[in-house]
């Protein structure tokens, strides 16, 4: 039986800077299962990363709803919400500080300490042994990238939401980080949410997907369905 | 030179603010020549400043003779202006008029109050609002660099408080850093006037004081008092505003109103 985590219901979003289209999510209700990657795909400007803010309440929807596990996320206290629904954004914008800093952000927020041994097995999940004691700010974009998702992870989220992961990335690590991030979420059975303007990478990396064109949803279904067609 | 032409203390004090604003101007107009926009700022800046101090010195010249409290509306009058004044290099932040009045009131208000409480400002109209006057018009300048400092970092580190808040810091918790950048930097000014005291400048209390026949030790101390005073004031209004900014840049939601 389906097994609805993420349940969106009319979400919109009206423009606020002058020159903006009115509504930059226009009524779009769609279910995400769980242990489902939905791939959100659009061209720029289409309102994707507008639709992913607003699934960890980082923008609040002019009108509709999110349901996490069938509750109302307006019932769900922020922190409490965004620790469950951890988020990738296109650049890792690192805090100052060590990398072991920067993984045990989170936790901290939330009273909680990692161990040593747990944020080296975070950092060997993303490729990064011993890199617990670097200076953040040392490293190259896809090490940045990496130490994000593994920031990201410390929070044991149920949902993450990845906003084009690697986009800001060169060849060589764009598909590095794909292919990590693709295991991660496999393994750990994670919902997520893959912002992406990349049809290949959705082709790769997603169960189904969801076509965005200027705020409204144009397609959505299995990806084989929908974009082999 | 200007004494031989101008035989009153009026006409001469005249003669020489017209002589230091052609100055200015000239600098205004240099700078223009090299691509800083001043032509404008500075002359009118320069006439309202001299409007203003001509009128603060009749006004006190009839306030010398009333008793004490006569100087209250006169510094508060100086704490709402100052608030305006603030508010201009820190519109993008809301209700910013309000923030920067609590934040003077925080700071000035409290100084000004607790110093004449204390003795250290005597209670008399020629001491409360020429000492008042420094200690808010300070406390402004602090207030204006703490809030413009803190509305760049917000605008130049977005993605680092929203990857903060995504992590599930509370908004407090996710600019505490830029917080903690505006606050000292607003305070850099004040510090290097403590520091550089008696060596780099002689502040013009000590000068007046020397003047007006006190002894130049006392004079010497008051002016450390006073620059005691202007220090705690911007610290305390800075204080505050650690407290009060980040209600005003966040939404009830815990979402950034400003980003860059």
């Amino acid at each position: 039986m389906a097994d609805a985590q993420l349940v969106c219901k009319s979400l919109t979003r009206m423009g606020t800077s002058q020159g903006a289209r009115p509504l930059l999510v226009d009524d779009l209700s769609f279910t995400v299962e769980r242990g489902q990657v939905l791939a959100i795909l659009g061209p720029s400007g289409s309102g994707k990363t507008t639709l992913l803010r607003m699934l960890n309440r980082l923008d609040e929807p002019t009108s509709g709803t999110v349901f996490l596990d069938g509750q109302d996320y307006r019932k769900i206290p922020a922190q409490e919400l965004r620790r469950r629904v951890g988020m990738g954004m296109q650049r890792a914008y690192l805090f100052s500080g060590t990398v072991a800093d920067n993984i045990q952000f989170g936790p901290r927020q939330h009273k909680r300490s990692l161990t040593e041994a747990q944020i080296t097995q975070l950092l060997e999940q993303v490729g990064l042994p011993g890199y617990a004691m670097r200076d953040a700010k040392t490293l190259s974009g896809g090490e940045a990238q990496r130490v994000a998702i593994a920031r990201a992870l410390a929070n044991e989220p149920e949902i993450l939401l990845l906003d084009e992961p690697t986009s800001a990335l060169d060849e060589t690590s764009k598909r590095t980080v794909e292919d990590l991030l693709c295991s991660i979420v496999r393994a750990r059975h994670l919902t997520c949410v893959w912002v992406t303007h990349d049809r290949a990478q959705a082709q790769r990396v997603a169960d189904c997907a969801l076509l965005l064109e200027d705020g409204k949803a144009v397609g959505h279904g299995p990806v084989e369905r929908l974009l082999h067609a | 030179m200007l004494r031989y032409f101008f035989h009153t203390q009026l006409s001469l004090g005249l003669a020489q603010a017209v002589i230091v604003s052609i100055t200015a101007t000239l600098v205004a107009w240099l700078a223009t020549k090299r691509g800083v926009r001043l032509q404008k700022e500075i002359p009118l800046a320069l006439l309202r400043g001299l409007v203003q101090i001509l009128l603060v010195g009749a006004v006190l010249a009839l306030l010398l003779r009333g008793p004490w409290w006569t100087s209250l509306p006169l510094l508060a009058a100086m704490i709402l202006t100052a608030a305006s004044i603030v508010r201009r290099r820190a519109r993008a932040i809301p209700e910013t008029y309000t923030l920067a009045l609590t934040c003077l009131a925080a700071g000035a208000g409290t100084v000004i109050a607790l110093m004449t409480l204390l003795g250290i400002i005597a209670p008399e109209v020629k001491m409360l609002v020429p000492v008042g006057s420094m200690v808010i018009a300070q406390n402004m300048n602090i207030q204006s660099l703490f809030l413009n400092r803190f509305l760049g970092e917000l605008r130049s580190h977005t993605g680092e408080i929203e990857s903060a808040l995504a992590l599930g810091a509370s908004p407090d918790a996710a600019v505490a850093p830029y917080l903690r950048a505006a606050f000292h930097a607003s305070l850099i000014p004040a510090m290097d006037n403590l520091r550089s005291l008696g060596i780099v400048w002689i502040p013009g209390i000590m000068a007046g004081m020397v003047l007006s026949g006190s002894s130049p030790v006392y004079a010497a101390l008051y002016q450390f008092i006073v620059l005691g005073m202007i220090f705690t004031a911007g610290g305390l209004s800075c204080l505050t505003a650690t407290y009060l900014a980040p209600r005003r840049v966040f939404t009830h939601h815990q979402q950034l109103r400003i980003r860059g």
